[in-house]
């Protein structure tokens, strides 16, 4: 019985009453440091956690404790290889986000006390979803974030639009709960059949015990609750507005982490709980999330603005995952993991990068930002080039690694799974790549190349304080790959192959 | 677990595996250990490396002695490599193959993907190329670029690009291979883009990119399919069980690989970037717009002759592209008035012909090769020549503009005018051997494609010659306030050195040499001629002096108007509009393209809108209330919520009842 795990979920918990119960006068200036002293002890929890599991095969630190015995609900929580990745990136994003409230960084229309407590919320059910070792515990982490994410983008989303940012962010709550609701659905079914909750009792079961047809039924339910957040493409409406309207912190954090618990809950639970389920549904799955590629590159050909275009492009990296996932190979899946720390990482790189320039320039419409800012603001132009690369897959950053993986997963899949049809998504796959290409080389011509339009604002020091470690860490992931998939690798043999 | 996931492990990524027991599968790469001076291979890579990096975080604090740095890297390679090549020579023909782990990528339980470097005869040559023309042109640069405030970037990024050029042709596998293929995309996307203020310059920056991005991902997807098929990416590997594909899969690949090598090297249908890419520094159209980067498509074909090998449709796919673009580059390059443009268009033809003599085999992989050493020399020649007419001439590139600027530019004219003589293929000039063995060949495999490859050589001997009238001969056409001048020294040894190139460099033949040389590697078959070789040659020669004749003719009789005419024949008008390769890029992907991504947008826009008011609906209210409270969003949300946690709990109680 460890007692990590419950702190790692507890501090950002309990963090978050600190600046509520702040005195009042004082609580908006304090609350930003306070977030970073709790989002940064969270941090190091997270490092003390790392050091603890990092490389050991298996499920670790794992500890358990009856909650409602009547219903069978248990309090489980463990990290292994798939989760450790993005536990980290968690709290880093996290972190980062609270360093960026730093210095006037807050919102314009003030609540910085309400804002931090409500983002450390949000924390604490990210991670809790990713260490949840319970169908109903993770379930419950999983609706946790609802809450505090309607609220950033509601309370404290684009200040031009407020009923465009509350009409977003209740799309975003209510497409997300209709797909909960199919997921904890699917939940049932499982529970009915095998009588556990246990999702590690139920991953060495791989399915047995439960007819084909509950399988089938179950891993619809959950597949699809899991998709609308991943998002899977037709169910990725939500998620343009919700991006475009988010303040700036809200729109790294819901791309950098939210997006990742639905990617993440293939991983863990739709694959080795619904194995048999999961098969039969893998070719939809894989053609739907190359249709994703190909949709949310074209779109982000029309975009005009630079941060609904990188909400599309989201769309598009994400289907990368969800093809990898599709593959049901150790080689599609770890591509999968990879993808999803890496698009973590850029992603939340160039949301960063989005709200500086809409900081600036009270806008993120390419045309307002204009032309040259390699020559206005060379130190942010070329944080922006490289994430721009990183993002399209160039080899030796971190987004090349994922998606090659995860088209090389597509291109041998899993026993039993058509073959001609995993070939052609990863066709039309490989297509989307080069569309990313036309779009972010684009993007560059369009603002950073030219003649300076205006005189343009360097970066601040609390800014390159927050784009550093995002960018290194994508050169390092780029360079050294291995060491995340020497972490990965172990739990997705084992989540694949059943058993612990 | 049930055997549903297939193979839970996969052999590994391996990039060195070793197949001892397939030697018979003809000229299988077979390398050994590195060691002695070999075992410095990664430092070649590893020099210019370290310059990059300086000079591009340096940034201006590198700016007094930036340029020297970026100069001295590739020259030490170039060394390095020099050393190389006389060991090899010292090794019996067999056992010049050396292979190098340099890093491991991934080595993680069913994972493992190293980065290996070969040197062999193939690379070796390569090597030399990059680094000692890359050196040259870096020494040219000094001058070429000695007003630029941004000297030390500019330094920075061609070593990128030598770096990345050298990971290309050391790459012991195709992934490292494919490392080096991105790298000298972006470095190229970089230099092409380094006036990046000129609208020009960037847009052209940017079409290179993609369009050798749709190459890439057919080269990305044959690496792919090779790793399926063979369980491994290594030169080593997959040329060893090359043999037991099946034709079909070797097809697939070869052709996906023919892709990415058009992307790479200008070839039609994706030549349109080249013409360009010219917007780019001189030294940068002269290093990779000629002499290097582009030839990797020929390069990579010549490596994977194991694949075309047994894939004889690709291998005629390469030789119909190859005799395309050859035409199609040189009509271009005969209605050019920018003298960078029509040097480009000539490039386009030159590898054309180097693919074509690929696309013959193992007939032609050598001759395909000793074009591609000999035009790096007279081509770089040629490209800086062009700079130091640009130089003096105030950055003008219009040869109408020209004329006469040869007693003005004495050592420029005599250099250029070597190269010249080389590429029309003037007997006893580099060029004259090295085309001259590819149009043989050609007309061995099959007489339209020596008639084309014949027709090519006219016509570019009617367009060099063009270049050569209007910008050194002729009547003077530039204004009064231009004031020609030779360049320094900086720029005119490395001028004499690349046309001493031009004219010997036809010895490589001496011998045979070069055939011997690389028959290890690519293998060797003789070709029989219906005529005697001799002869041939004779008619060649012929046809270059016609086109010579006819350039004289057209040009030296009549007035060479200051603008371009307006009225000219339908062909001309094609042929300054590149063929319309880009109307049709445009009409058949980007307009298309447009309509498709706005309807897109316009659907995904209209499907939320139909979801907030079926929601709206949904929670009891309209959308009209949705928007205007915060409160009605409260409370939509909590009986949502509510909703939810009713749901639980009653499912939970059911399920636990029942």
């Amino acid at each position: 019985m460890s007692w990590l795990l419950p702190a790692l979920v507890a501090v950002p918990a309990l963090g978050a009453l600190v600046p509520l119960v702040w005195p009042r006068a004082e609580a908006d200036r304090v609350a930003p440091a306070v977030g970073v002293a709790v989002s940064g002890a969270a941090f190091v929890v997270s490092l003390v956690v790392a050091a603890a599991a990092w490389g050991r095969d298996g499920m670790r630190l794992e500890s358990e404790a009856a909650w409602i015995p009547s219903l069978d609900v248990f309090w489980r929580v463990g990290v292994d290889g798939v989760s450790l990745p993005l536990v980290l990136l968690t709290t880093l994003l996290t972190l980062l986000c609270m360093v960026s409230l730093l210095r006037g960084g807050g919102p314009e229309c003030g609540g910085e006390r309400n804002l931090v407590a409500t983002l450390l919320l949000l924390e604490t059910g990210v991670l809790g979803t990713f260490v949840a070792l319970d169908l109903v515990l993770f379930f419950l982490f999983f609706e946790v974030v609802l809450i505090p994410m309607w609220f950033v983008i509601a309370v404290w989303g684009d200040r031009h639009d407020a009923a465009g940012r509350r009409r977003a962010a209740t799309v975003f709550l209510l497409l997300t709960v209709i797909g909960s609701a199919l997921m904890l659905v699917g939940f049932l079914l499982v529970h009915a059949e095998t009588g556990t909750f246990d999702l590690l009792v139920l991953a060495e079961r791989g399915g047995l015990g439960m007819s084909a047809q509950t399988q089938l039924f179950a891993a619809l339910a959950i597949g699809l609750g899991l998709a609308v957040k991943a998002p899977m493409w037709p169910l990725h409406i939500w998620l343009p507005d919700a991006h475009a309207k988010a303040p700036t912190v809200g729109s790294v954090l819901l791309a950098g982490v939210l997006l990742k618990m639905g990617t993440y809950g293939f991983v863990r639970v739709w694959l080795p709980v619904v194995p048999d389920g999961a098969r039969q549904l893998a070719p939809y799955l894989a053609c739907l999330a190359a249709v994703g590629i190909v949709y949310g590159s074209l779109a982000c050909l029309a975009q005009s603005d630079f941060k609904r275009l990188v909400a599309y492009s989201s769309v598009g990296h994400m289907g990368f995952v969800l093809l990898g996932i599709a593959s049901m190979t150790p080689v599609g899946v770890n591509g999968a993991l990879v993808a999803n720390i890496a698009h973590g990482l850029i992603t939340g790189l160039l949301f960063f990068l989005a709200g500086a320039l809409k900081d600036r320039y009270d806008s993120a419409e390419l045309t307002v930002i204009g032309r040259g800012l390699y020559a206005r603001s060379p130190r942010l132009a070329v944080f922006l080039a490289v994430a721009a690369f990183a993002s399209l897959g160039l080899p030796g950053l971190a987004g090349f690694w994922g998606e090659m993986l995860a088209l090389l997963g597509a291109f041998d899949p899993a026993e039993g799974l058509p073959r001609v049809t995993f070939l052609v998504c990863m066709v039309v796959g490989g297509v989307g790549a080069v569309l990313t290409a036309a779009y972010f080389v684009h993007v560059v011509r369009r603002i950073c190349q030219g003649e300076p339009a205006s005189p343009g604002t360097e970066a601040t020091s609390v800014e390159l304080a927050v784009w550093a470690p995002l960018l290194v860490l994508t050169v390092l992931l780029g360079v050294v790959p291995g060491v995340l998939l020497a972490v990965t690798d172990p739990a997705v043999q084992t989540l694949l192959g059943g058993g612990r | 677990m049930s055997p549903v996931f297939g193979e839970p492990v996969v052999n590994g990524l391996t990039a060195l595996s070793v197949h001892p027991a397939m030697q018979e599968a003809g000229h299988a790469v077979t390398p050994a250990a590195a060691g002695g001076v070999f075992s410095l291979t990664w430092l070649v890579v590893a020099l210019p490396a370290v310059s990059a990096a300086v000079l591009l975080l340096g940034g201006r604090t590198t700016k007094t002695w930036g340029h020297l740095l970026g100069c001295a890297t590739p020259i030490a390679s170039f060394v390095l490599g020099l050393v190389m090549f006389v060991e090899l020579l010292r090794r019996p023909g067999d056992d010049r193959a050396v292979a190098q782990s340099v890093y491991t990528w991934v080595e993680a339980g069913s994972f493992h993907v190293e980065m290996g470097f070969l040197v062999d005869q193939l690379s070796i040559l390569f090597v030399l190329l990059i680094t000692g023309v890359g050196g040259l042109i870096h020494v040219y640069s000094i001058g070429y670029m000695a007003d630029d405030e941004r000297r030390p970037r500019f330094f920075g990024q061609l070593n990128l690009f030598i770096v990345a050029m050298l990971i290309l042709v050391l790459g012991a596998d195709y992934l490292t291979m494919f490392l080096g293929w991105e790298g000298v995309g972006l470095a190229s996307y970089l230099l092409i883009g380094f006036w990046q203020h000129k609208h020009s310059a960037a847009t052209a920056a940017k079409k290179a990119f993609v369009v050798n991005r749709v190459g890439d991902m057919g080269m990305a997807l044959a690496v792919m399919a090779m790793f399926a098929t063979f369980g491994t990416m290594s030169f080593e590997g997959v040329s060893a069980a090359a043999s037991e594909a099946s034709e079909a899969t070797l097809t697939a690949i070869g052709l996906l690989l023919l892709l990415g090598a058009c992307g790479k090297s200008a070839q039609v249908p994706l030549q349109s970037w080249l013409l360009d890419a010219m917007e780019g520094p001189t030294p940068v159209s002269a290093l990779i717009h000629a002499a290097t980067m582009v030839t990797a498509g020929v390069y990579l074909v010549t490596r994977s002759n194991f694949i075309f090998e047994g894939a004889p449709v690709a291998a005629t796919a390469v030789v119909i592209v190859g005799l395309v673009t050859l035409l199609w580059g040189a009509v271009i390059g005969c209605a050019k008035d920018d003298i960078k443009k029509a040097l480009a268009g000539s490039t386009m033809s030159q590898i054309g012909y180097m693919m074509l003599a690929a696309g013959l085999g193992p007939a032609g992989y050598a001759f395909a090769i000793f074009h591609l050493i000999t035009h790096g020399f007279f081509k770089a020649n040629l490209f800086l020549g062009a700079g130091s007419v640009m130089h003096a001439m105030d950055d003008e590139v219009d040869m109408r503009r020209y004329g006469a600027l040869g007693p003005v530019l004495p050592a420029t004219f005599l250099t250029f005018a070597m190269g010249y003589l080389a590429i029309i293929g003037f007997p006893g000039f580099a060029g004259f051997w090295s085309k001259d063995k590819i149009i043989e060949a050609a007309f061995a495999d099959n007489w339209v494609v020596g008639v084309g490859a014949l027709l090519g050589a006219g016509i570019t001997a009617f367009y060099m010659t063009r270049v050569m009238l209007m910008t050194f001969l002729t009547r003077k056409r530039w204004a009064k306030d231009v004031h020609p001048h030779e360049s320094p020294a900086v720029m005119t040894i490395p001028l004499i050195v690349l046309a001493v190139l031009s004219v010997v460099g036809g010895l490589l033949l001496l011998g045979g040499w070069i055939v011997d040389w690389l028959t290890p590697v690519v293998g060797e078959e003789h070709h029989e001629l219906a005529v005697s070789p001799w002869l041939l040659t004779l008619l060649i020669v012929a046809v270059v002096a016609v086109g010579v004749a006819v350039a004289f003719v057209v040009l030296v009789k009549r007035e060479i108007p200051r603008t371009a005419p307006v009225k000219v024949s339908p062909f001309t008008a094609a042929a300054r509009a590149d063929l319309y390769g880009d109307a049709l890029n445009e009409a058949v992907l980007m307009r298309p393209g447009q309509y498709l991504t706005r309807s897109l947008v316009y659907a995904d826009t209209k499907g939320i809108d139909g979801t907030v008011n079926g929601v709206g609906a949904l929670v009891g209210g309209s959308s009209g209330r949705l928007r205007r409270l915060q409160t009605g969003f409260v409370r939509s949300y909590a009986l949502a919520m509510l909703s939810g946690v009713a749901l639980v709990v009653l499912a939970l109680l059911a399920v636990n009842l029942g």
